[in-house]
Order: C-alpha cells, then structure tokens, then sequence
C-alpha cells in the first residue's frame, strides 16, 4: 500500500487495513519541476485539545483537491504553504525552490514566496477599489505595466467594468473573481484557494472553475483546492486528498478516492448513509464473497432478525471486524418478496418514516439495523409507501463496501 | 473682553505639538502594542496606561525631577541648551506628551488590532513588506482610530491642568495655559473673567469632541452603507 511516508515523528499510526490499495492511488506519479512537495508536521497546543497536522504529499501542475470536514486542518496546511504559519518540522518546496526546510534551515518569508492564497473570507481590501486591489500585488512594477496587468486579468476574467468599485459594491461573484483575479496577476508558483466558491449559486460556481481552469492550461501550476462540498470534488479533481483530524487518510482519483471508500470518514464525506459495524460470519472463496453480520442492538430496533449481507471478499478471516458502508441511493426498495434477482441480499424490514427532501424521498427502514434509503418521487407514489408497511430491502453484494475498522 | 489671550494662545499650540507629535510617536508604540507577541507586553500597556490613573502631581513631579538639573536627561539638555527644561515651554511638551500618551495610543492600537488580519495576511502573500502592509492596509483602515486619538490628546492637553502647574509653573507668555488662567482669576476672585475663559474652553471642548463622533460614524469612512 502506497501510503504516505511520515517524516521523522514515527507516532503516526500507519493505516493497518488488510483491504487492497486503490485509495491511496497506487500509480507512480511523475513530479516535474513545477510539482509541490510538502512534507511536514504542526502541532497546535491549545487549554481545549491537541491538534497535530502531518503530511506527506506532491501536488503536480493542476487541481489538487483538499478534502475534509471542517476541523480536518486543511487551512493549516494552506497557511504553511504560503507562510503564515510555521511548521514543527519538514520541508516544502514548490518549483524546484524551497521555501521551508528545518534541515536546512530556511524558513522562506510569506512575501517572497510567491504563493497565491484566495481566503475563504476573500480578504479584498474594503478601501481599494477593484483595479487598485488586482494591482495591489504588483508593485515592483511601474505605474502603467501595472495598470495594463491588472486589467488584462480583469478582462480576462470579465470584471474590467468593475474597475473602479470597491468590494462593498460588487456581488459575491464578482468579489470571488476579483479575489481569484488579484491572486492570480502575480504569477505564483502555487495558487492557495480556501473554499472560494463556497457561498456560490451552482451556475456562478461553474463559471468561475471554467475560467480558472482555462488559466490553469497557459500557467501550469499547482492549485490547492479546500473544500467540503462532494460536487466539487468530482466537478474539478485530478486528484484529491482527504484529510481527517490532521492525516491525508485517502488519496487518489476522486472516483478511486470517493466511489470504493476505506474509511470511514471518507465513506461518510463521500455520502454513505449506511455505516454499520460488522463481523465476518463465513468466507465463500469459491464465489468471491463472504457473509457479514451486521451488529445490531435491542434497544435500536423493533425487529429482532439477526442480518446478514453477502459482500466482496477481502482478505479476512471468520470473526474479523470491519465496517460496510451502503449508499442509500444502492439500495432498491420492494413491498414483496421478491425472487430472481441476482443481487444476493434480500432483508425483510418495515417501513418506519418518510421524509421529503427536494425530490429525494428518504425512507428510513427497520430491519434489525435502521437502514436509509432513497426513492424517487414516482415510486413512493407508485408502491403506495406508508410507514408500518411491510418492505424487503435488496442490495447488491458490490455495493456493500467494506472499510477497515 | 477680560481674556487673557496670551494664555489662550499658549494652550492650542501646546496641543498641537503635543498632538503631532503623540501622532508620530504613537504610530510605532501602537503597532507595538497591537501586533507584538511578547509575553510582557502587558506591561508596557499598562505603563502607557498609567497617566490615566495617577493624580497630575505625581506624574508632573516626576516630569519635574526628570527634567530637573540633576537628572541625566536635565544635564544632558542643560549641556545642549545651557538652560534647564524645567519651567520651560519645552518641558511642558514633554510632561503633556507623558500626560496625554493613553489618550493618542490607545485609541491608535485598538484602531489597529481591529483590522482584520486576514486583510494583513493577504497584502504579504501578494509580497508586500511588514512597512507597506502597515502604510497601505493597516493605516488607511484605521483612519478614524487616528483622528480620535490624535483629536483626544489634543483636547486632553488642552484640558490639562497638573502636570502643568508642575512642570511648567505659571510664567505668563511661556508657560500660562488656560486652566492656570482660571485657577488664577477664581483665586484673586475674579469670577466673570474666569467665567468668560472657561465658557469658551468649554465650547470648545465641546466642538473638539463632536467632531471626534461624526468622524467616527463608519459610514463616512469605509464606502457608502449598504
């Protein structure tokens, strides 16, 4: 398994899976000139709990998505790329120039490093007027270079009219550009964006991730992208690493990273409604599965069925613990038996709520465990749906996905 | 008319030195104050703080000793000048700027530490030095911290009374402000001189601070209100 190598401090728990490597994208990847390397380690002491960031990552020209719940350090480690705070110990250097290194020891200042950093806050200048913001970062250059600069990337970006407007006269959108626009106009070597899109409506979104990546094809850098939100993994990454409490415990393709996840935070950042604890009951290596019992407590449940799921083989053993993650949207839904299906698990449950989301209808079961599943409108309507009702789950022994516990 | 000019003279340049200049001075020890990581750096904005407390005659005798001839301070200017700076207008500056510090400072670095430091963090990731982040983001951001402080010392000074009583005496044309002024008519009873001298320094007190609140009404400052 292809995971990251922790630097000095060996109180990193390496991750002790038995499931095969796919999350850690096992490919080599080639690190050119341009690629960020980062290496280091922060511990925060605070009277309220210890943090301790690690990491261990390259991020080559493009988008790399930094994926995590809130808490996860992801700005911490935006703020040691660029400066604004100082790891214990490690290394960053980012186009074949170190900016950090405790070896050496070099700790580069914030403003040579040529990092561009968009905040989540944006942090435009309130008194500056949007053209005076662009330029802002270019003031080695003379009067005109910089005006021309500036307003070439706010053209570029479609903001020139906005010129002369100050931030508190602008749109959100708007302010998300000129911030990406004053970022962008120094040229960095590695370009910081901090949940830039957050606050933004789908369309403006799309937008602005079209232009940026349009730049990103004539100016081949690294981009560290923060966010929490799902969409924007698949919408942008390359690649994409999920930090949790401090640790890259995923990387990869969005799809490798998201779609089979190992672990649980990521299963449940990447939206499995389902996590169960289980244990492995019967190996059935002649069909490639095996039978896991899913834990289930009295006082959770109605029913007293014990519930077994058939779910890929891994390598494990009778009695190993694990947990299965099942998206709610895996799972059909029938109100009889049903008989000739391929799929190899069939779970009598009842229906114990409904409940409207948009046009998703949540419907939470009772079959031992309380399992969430997603309908359509049309089929709450068309099989009648009411909670009491008798309903029998079907899930496919591939949507199982088994994570290390 | 029974004012005494002369004395009304002496207390608005005073004022204005020791405003200006408390707005040079202050800039630096402010920023200090506000961005300074030192663990004892309560200390020292408690010793900024310290005029607001004391009583004038203690923080004038101590001006006066300071400046006295037998201080190194007093040597040092006795050499330079071949004068004392005791009783001198000089020495008044002096013993106001200590007077009126908090009242410049205070108001500066509240001013500074409001501005968001993301704003800070910003203007150096775009390559700014520490001086043009301050000149360029922290300044122009504090702009009404700057007017009040600088509006506050100015009025503290004007007000003042102790500390120049103490250092400066009462030396008509050099050292006679106002308030001695007063002091000096209510005792040889002459109420309605007083009277006349103390209205006007009322009113403008008074003008003094109402400009300070309209400057500070943000939405004069920072673009237009939303």
């Amino acid at each position: 398994m292809n995971r990251p190598q922790i630097i000095e401090d060996a109180s990193a728990k390496p991750e002790t899976s038995p499931l095969p490597a796919s999350e850690s994208g096992g490919r080599e990847r080639e690190i050119t000139d341009r690629t960020l390397q980062a290496r280091f380690r922060k511990r925060f002491l605070s009277a309220e709990h210890e943090f301790s960031l690690q990491v261990d990552f390259a991020a080559e020209p493009g988008f790399t998505i930094l994926f995590g719940p809130s808490g996860a350090g992801k700005t911490t480690l935006l703020d040691c790329v660029a400066g604004l705070a100082t790891p214990d110990a490690g290394r960053i250097a980012v186009n074949n120039r170190v900016l950090f290194d405790t070896k050496a020891p070099l700790n580069l200042p914030v403003a040579k490093r040529q990092a561009g950093y968009v905040f989540q806050n944006l942090a435009l200048f309130p008194h500056l007027n949007t053209e005076q913001n662009v330029a802002y970062g270019l003031a080695h250059l003379s009067r005109t270079a910089r005006q021309q600069r500036a307003l070439a990337i706010l053209e570029a970006l479609g903001i020139a009219l906005l010129s002369q407007r100050r931030p508190a006269e602008i749109s959100g959108g708007e302010r998300q550009r000129v911030a990406l626009a004053r970022a962008l106009v120094t040229d960095p070597s590695v370009l910081l964006l901090d949940e830039p899109l957050a606050a933004l409506d789908a369309r403006t979104k799309s937008g602005i991730l079209d232009d940026l990546r349009q730049w990103n094809q004539t100016h081949r850098i690294p981009i560290l992208y923060v966010t929490h939100s799902r969409e924007e993994v698949f919408a942008l990454g390359e690649r994409v690493l999920v930090l949790d409490n401090g640790q890259i415990i995923a990387q990869g393709t969005p799809h490798e990273v998201l779609s089979a996840p190992q672990h649980e935070t990521v299963a449940q950042l990447a939206g499995f409604e389902n996590i169960f604890d289980a244990t492995v009951e019967a190996l059935h290596a002649e069909r490639g599965t095996m039978t896991c019992r899913l834990a289930t407590s009295a006082t959770d449940s109605l029913q007293h069925a014990k519930v077994d799921l058939e779910t890929p083989l891994v390598r494990a053993g009778v009695g190993m613990q694990f947990r299965v993650g099942i998206r709610a949207g895996d799972i059909l839904l029938a109100i009889v038996p049903p008989v000739g299906l391929s799929a190899r698990n069939i779970i009598a449950g009842r229906l114990v709520s409904l409940e409207q989301r948009d046009v998703i209808v949540r419907a939470r079961i009772d079959c031992g465990v309380k399992m969430e599943v997603h309908l359509t409108l049309a089929a709450r309507h068309a099989l009648q749906l009411h909670p009491g009702r008798d309903v029998w789950l079907v899930i496919k022994t591939h949507s199982c996905h088994l994570m290390a516990n | 008319m029974s004012i005494d000019w002369e004395a009304f003279w002496i207390t608005p340049r005073l004022a204005a030195v020791v405003s200006a200049i408390l707005l040079v001075l202050g800039l630096p020890l402010a920023y200090w104050i506000a961005f300074s990581r030192w663990r004892w750096r309560f200390l020292i904005e408690a010793a900024v703080a310290l005029p607001i407390v004391l009583p004038p005659t203690v923080l004038g005798f101590y001006v006066l000793v300071a400046l006295g001839s037998r201080s190194p301070l007093g040597r040092w200017w006795q050499s330079l000048t071949g004068h004392t700076l005791a009783f001198t207008f000089s020495g008044l500056v002096i013993g106001s700027i200590l007077y009126s510090l908090p009242f410049a400072v205070q108001p500066f670095a509240a001013s500074f530490s409001s501005v968001d430091r993301k704003l800070m963090a910003a203007s150096v990731t775009l390559g700014a030095s520490p001086f043009r982040t301050f000149s360029r983001v922290v300044l122009p951001l504090s702009v009404p911290g700057l007017i009040t402080g600088t509006a506050l010392s100015f009025a503290h000074t004007m007000g003042e009374f102790g500390v120049v009583l103490m250092v400066g005496g009462n030396i008509p044309g050099v050292t006679r402000t106002v308030a001695i002024d007063i002091y000096d008519k209510v005792q040889t009873s002459n109420c309605s001189a007083a009277n006349e001298t103390a209205l006007l320094l009322l009113v403008l007190a008074f003008a003094i601070l109402s400009f300070v609140y309209a400057v500070n009404r943000k939405v004069w400052i920072i673009g237009p209100a939303k």
